[in-house]
């Protein structure tokens, strides 16, 4: 697999700005509280992938375990609140940086492993998650789930769909921006130097190990800032969330979208996740559409959404020049 | 030996002997093209659904598991001819998101063509079960044993005597090579999809008697075969039994003796542990990186 070329500053700039103005405009169409949650859940989802985005698109590592982190991030949150009577701000942020901790030390060994092996030993670590979080009902409450009190900052309760929707996507504005700098700095080239060529990059000084080693925990923290936001947004979780199912929608969420691009990762999981809300009206036949459009896509747009689009309208702008 | 030893042993070596075949299937794709396919467990979970809708339109046991694993081996071909034929040159990831897509349709198709509910086989010679040492042992794990036994024969004929099967092997080895010798690459693709297919649907065939079967089985079926697959070092062929049969019982000693709620965690614990200290399967070879 070619690594991929970065995008001049100038043009991943414009992305960040379309994005901001997306975000801001958004509301103009959103009709009901159903839609603004459905744009929540969107942007939950997206900052997830921009963060997997960063480990599968530019450091070349796929992660089949990603809603594990997801799952983690959302449960350590929401036990240490309702159990432990902790103030839900702080047990947002411990649980962030206990995930980020985790994925540190369970990075180390297995990311020395390639391919379907890595790919194996991820899946292996979000089953387990998910077993786990159903299994131990005494803290989690079991496959049905548990109550999350609501977040609150500095005394005021967090609630409602418009102040939830406006905190939401500030914060995807600010991943993808810290996600764009990054892949513009020498981390991020030395991620996409692994991603050529593990040996050749090791070969010009780059250590794989600690490179691979950060994608991973970032995307990982990026996963559980997700999974506990969402917690406290719906005021419940259930062990689903930490699935394999949702792992793999998050993997499909990026390649739909576009390996190695932020914006890509973004529409990714915009699409997909709208798209299971649109075709609940066709109500029996939802799985089956949900998998020929993921297959139609990928037959014919193998690099993904927007950087099929972009090249498309890069050669329609060369044409009528 | 204990009577409840005896029986733990006996029902790790059945389910071990369904998830080498489902692995069997994973290496067959995977030496052919690289895909992970992750509709591997729909195919088990046709076999088994077809096999017990066609017994209930009133057809003999023998040829709806005929007719399931032929039907189910047309569908393998169909996903190759229609999805990855198609997407040919793609990168090996985008690849795999199809065989993804290709598992939620099969899983809808099948919740429409057949319905959401738990479905049973008859086992193929009754139900009275046989006493060894203490345990009891149904007649239907005879069935499986034997079955699997026979059709990893029939591989390793297939694989060494006949042309079509040494094609394959050529190109897994080296898929440019073979295409300079002659060999259509195409074709393999083909008949390695329609040939994990069949193993995948017989795998389903033989253990809905024992375990039932539903729309949804696919899931962990497929990947507690690809767990298998990895474990034998993916590609490898013997491998891939051996870390079926050591999954397998490994899963049944851990729920009979250890916990019977963490019964599904136990093949993948066992699986990191063996990627982290051997990461290249129980048969696997090292192999460098060119740049």
């Amino acid at each position: 697999m070619a690594s991929p070329a970065a995008a001049p500053p100038s043009a991943s700039r414009k992305g960040l700005a379309a994005l901001a103005v997306a975000v801001a405009l958004l509301p103009l169409a959103l009709p009901n509280n159903y839609t603004y949650d459905v744009a929540i859940l969107v942007g939950l989802n997206a900052i997830v992938c921009v963060g997997l985005n960063l480990l599968i698109g530019y450091a070349g590592q796929i992660s089949l375990g990603h809603a594990g982190f997801f799952g983690l991030g959302a449960y350590g949150s929401a036990i240490l609140a309702a159990r432990y009577g902790w103030p839900s701000l702080a047990a947002l942020c411990a649980s962030i940086g206990a995930v980020a901790l985790l994925a540190w030390a369970i990075g180390r060994p297995i990311l020395r492993l390639k391919g379907h092996a890595l790919a194996m030993a991820t899946l292996g670590l979000g089953i387990i998650v998910s077993v786990v979080l159903a299994t131990e009902d005494r803290y989690t409450g079991g496959p049905d789930g548990m109550s999350v009190p609501p977040l609150s900052i500095a005394g005021y309760a967090v609630t409602g769909e418009h102040t939830w929707y406006w905190i939401v996507g500030a914060l995807l504005v600010a991943t993808v921006w810290l996600a764009q700098n990054l892949i513009d700095s020498p981390r991020g080239r030395a991620w996409r130097a692994l991603h050529g060529s593990e040996v050749a990059a090791g070969a010009i000084g780059i250590d794989p190990a600690r490179h691979k080693l950060s994608a991973f925990v970032f995307s990982a923290a990026l996963a559980a800032a997700a999974g506990a936001l969402a917690a406290h947004y719906s005021g419940f979780i259930t062990p689903a969330k930490a699935s394999f199912m949702h792992s793999i929608e998050l993997v499909t969420m990026v390649v739909f979208g576009g390996m190695a691009s932020s914006l890509g990762a973004v529409v990714g999981a915009a699409v997909l996740t709208t798209l299971p809300q649109l075709l609940t009206v066709f109500k029996e036949y939802e799985m089956v559409l949900l998998g020929a459009v993921l297959m139609l896509t990928m037959i014919f747009m193998p690099q993904g959404l927007v950087p099929t689009l972009e090249k498309a309208l890069a050669a329609a702008r060369g044409k009528s020049r | 030996m204990s009577a409840q030893l005896v029986q733990f042993l006996l029902s790790g070596l059945t389910v071990g002997a369904i998830y080498a075949l489902v692995a069997l299937g994973f290496c067959i794709i995977y030496n052919a093209s690289h895909i992970i396919n992750f509709a591997q467990g729909e195919f088990v979970m046709i076999g088994g659904m077809a096999a017990a809708a066609f017994v209930d339109t009133g057809l003999p046991l023998p040829l709806a598991a005929l007719a399931a694993v032929g039907g189910a081996t047309l569908v393998g071909l169909a996903l190759e001819k229609l999805a990855v034929e198609p997407a040919r040159g793609a990168p090996v990831v985008t690849l795999i998101i199809i065989t993804i897509g290709a598992s939620i349709l099969l899983r809808g198709l099948a919740a429409l063509v057949w319905d959401k509910k738990i479905h049973s086989l008859p086992a193929f010679s009754g139900e009275t079960p046989l006493a060894i040492g203490g345990a009891t042992l149904l007649p239907q794990t005879l069935w499986v044993l034997g079955t699997t036994v026979l059709t990893v024969g029939l591989l390793w004929w297939f694989f060494n005597r006949t042309l079509t099967g040494k094609a394959i092997l050529a190109v897994s080895h080296n898929r440019l090579a073979a295409q300079l010798m002659g060999i259509s690459v195409r074709r393999v693709l083909l008949v390695s999809f329609g040939l994990s297919a069949a193993l995948g649907a017989l795998a389903g065939v033989l253990i809905a008697p024992i375990s039932f079967t539903s729309w949804d089985v696919g899931v962990m079926l497929g990947l507690k075969g690809f767990a298998a697959a990895i474990l034998g070092g993916m590609g490898s062929g013997p491998g891939a039994i051996a870390g079926g049969l050591v999954l397998g019982l490994v899963e049944a000693l851990g729920a009979g003796y250890l916990s019977s709620a963490y019964k599904d965690v136990f093949a993948f614990v066992i699986i990191l542990a063996a990627l982290v200290f051997l990461p290249d399967g129980l048969a696997g070879r090292r192999a460098a990186e060119r740049v």
